[in-house]
């Protein structure tokens, strides 16, 4: 049975990452993420896990560090974040086109400029289109639960896919929360033994990873590997309930917190839907009828079942931990608006953007949003489309 | 290429390549706008072309001797040319367009006869 402890998210991320371990670790150090290389090194030095750990000049490099290895026929791992999450990005692309089920650890974190070392999405929503497989935590539990449940959807045969789990920065992963840890045996036994499909290291059977292909080829290559990708909800799926049945803690596409029946929802992802649960509570408390809709897998982005539940809304907001760029609104925003137009619900969604850098969210600024729900659900207007949390100064 | 090309649910996931050495069947030759022409008379068989061509396009037998060009495969880079250390060279280069339909021996006699 498991035990509760109380870490970091950092240190859950290490936990998993030694209870998983794997053949390869490639390390360089980032904050919010540092604590993560730095506890898997303790743990080899301390002779807790067998890894072969290799400390790079570069995240390119740990990225490169991880296919190489991958290739070869390694279970690889590494963890990252932000700016270094943004220097693998050409890396990742080849990591998802060469089916490498490499797993990652993401502390979600701001890119500069200005400099910022603190959490949001900038970083895995900057990546969302690398042909990964992106979970997103909301807390330290979860953040240990997704890695290892991200090694056995990765390494799924019709998936062979990589994966990350992302986990807000500073938020979860400085912060310490008390959580379950598993077994180590159970672990094991959970994710089960890695059967690379082309190891190089195999001169019985000669290979080559990475050859070029031409007008004529890559086309058909690439989605072969959008298929492989789009796999991933139904692994996502299973494995969720795989992972409830050996630790009693069950995980689905997405998490519905009251919301079969809600007017009002809140769609985000991360550490702000703690913050967000709590409100929701208080206002179900008042007979206000608030629910989340907490986003787990992000990539694959599962459109039709989030679209399905969220057609009781009369309202819905969405939270974007990171800036439009331009759009109309946030990642999360355009996924979901997108989603729900094939959809016969007509209820106005409206944009959020908060959380920039480690800006705090609050409980008031959560009930600020079901606020603005509940006027836009009475008037039938809708002042503002996109709007920003806890920032100096109106916006629009 | 006369073969049907795979669709997209039958390539080999992650673009791998299962049979070794089947870089053979990809020609390059047609990329060329020049060709390397050789002349075995004044060749000194130093195999300094062989050494230098990228892309293994200098023929040779079993007893080691140079005896042509693999024109499937060769690009046309002139480093075989560059390299040949004989004098008169053994090998030039010609426009393709000068070497259409033309077979080896005419265009030998073509280039170095002069």
């Amino acid at each position: 049975m498991g035990k509760k402890v109380a870490l970091t998210g950092n240190e859950a991320a290490a936990h998993a990452m030694r209870q998983i371990n794997p053949d390869v670790i490639a390390a360089f150090p980032i904050t919010p993420s540092t604590p993560i290389p730095q506890a898997v090194a303790q743990f080899i030095a301390d002779g807790e896990m067998d890894t072969e750990l290799v400390t790079v000049e570069s995240e390119h490099s740990a990225m490169s560090a991880c296919i190489g290895a991958a290739a070869a026929g390694a279970r690889v791992m590494t963890a990252t974040s932000a700016n270094g999450y943004a220097l693998m990005w050409e890396m990742l692309y080849i990591a998802s086109g060469m089916r490498l089920p490499i797993v990652m650890a993401v502390a979600a974190r701001a890119l500069s400029a200005p400099l910022n070392i603190h959490g949001d999405h900038s970083d895995i929503m900057g990546g969302r289109d690398t042909g990964w497989i992106q979970l997103i935590s909301e807390n330290s539990q979860e953040a240990y639960d997704n890695l290892i449940q991200a090694i056995k959807i990765a390494e799924n045969k019709d998936v062979m896919t990589p994966a990350l789990a992302a986990f807000d920065g500073f938020n979860i992963s400085h912060a310490i929360e008390i959580w379950e840890m598993e077994d180590d045996a159970a672990v094991k036994e959970f994710i089960g033994d890695y059967e690379p499909l082309f190891p190089l290291l195999n001169t019985d059977e000669p290979i080559t990873h990475g050859a070029w292909a031409p007008p004529d080829w890559y086309f058909e290559h690439k989605m072969s590997q959008l298929k492989g990708l789009l796999n991933a909800k139904d692994v996502v799926e299973k494995v969720g309930k795989e992972f409830g049945e050996a630790f009693g803690r069950e995980y689905g596409l997405y998490e519905a917190y009251k919301l079969d029946d809600a007017d009002f929802v809140i769609v985000a992802a991360g550490s702000v839907c703690g913050t967000t649960k709590d409100v929701v509570d208080s206002l179900r408390d008042n007979g206000i009828k608030a629910g989340l809709l907490k986003i787990r897998l992000f990539r694959p982005f599962p459109f039709k079942e989030i679209a399905d539940a969220l057609q009781s809304a009369k309202a819905i907001a969405i939270l974007d931990r990171v800036s439009p760029a331009g759009a109309q609104g946030g990642p999360l925003f355009s996924e979901i608006r997108s989603a729900l137009y094939d959809t016969p619900t007509r209820a106005p969604i409206i944009n959020y953007t908060y959380g920039l850098g480690g800006r705090d969210t609050q409980p008031k600024h959560i009930n600020s949003v079901y606020e603005t729900l509940k006027k836009i659900v009475e008037t039938g207007k809708v002042e503002k489309q996109f709007d920003c949390l806890n920032l100096r100064g109106a916006w629009g | 290429m006369a073969e049907k090309l795979l669709k997209w649910d039958e390539v080999l996931i992650g673009a791998a390549i299962k049979d070794p050495g089947n870089s053979k069947s990809y020609e390059t030759g047609s990329w060329r706008v020049e060709r390397p022409v050789w002349n075995p008379d004044t060749c000194i068989q130093c195999m300094f072309c062989w050494v230098y061509c990228p892309d293994s396009s200098i023929l040779v037998d079993e007893n080691g001797k140079m005896v042509g060009i693999d024109y499937d495969h060769c690009k046309g880079c002139g480093i075989c040319v560059e390299q040949c250390p004989s004098k008169p060279k053994s090998l030039q280069m010609i426009l393709e367009a000068q070497a259409k339909g033309k077979t080896e021996e005419e265009l030998r006699k073509e280039v170095f006869s002069k």
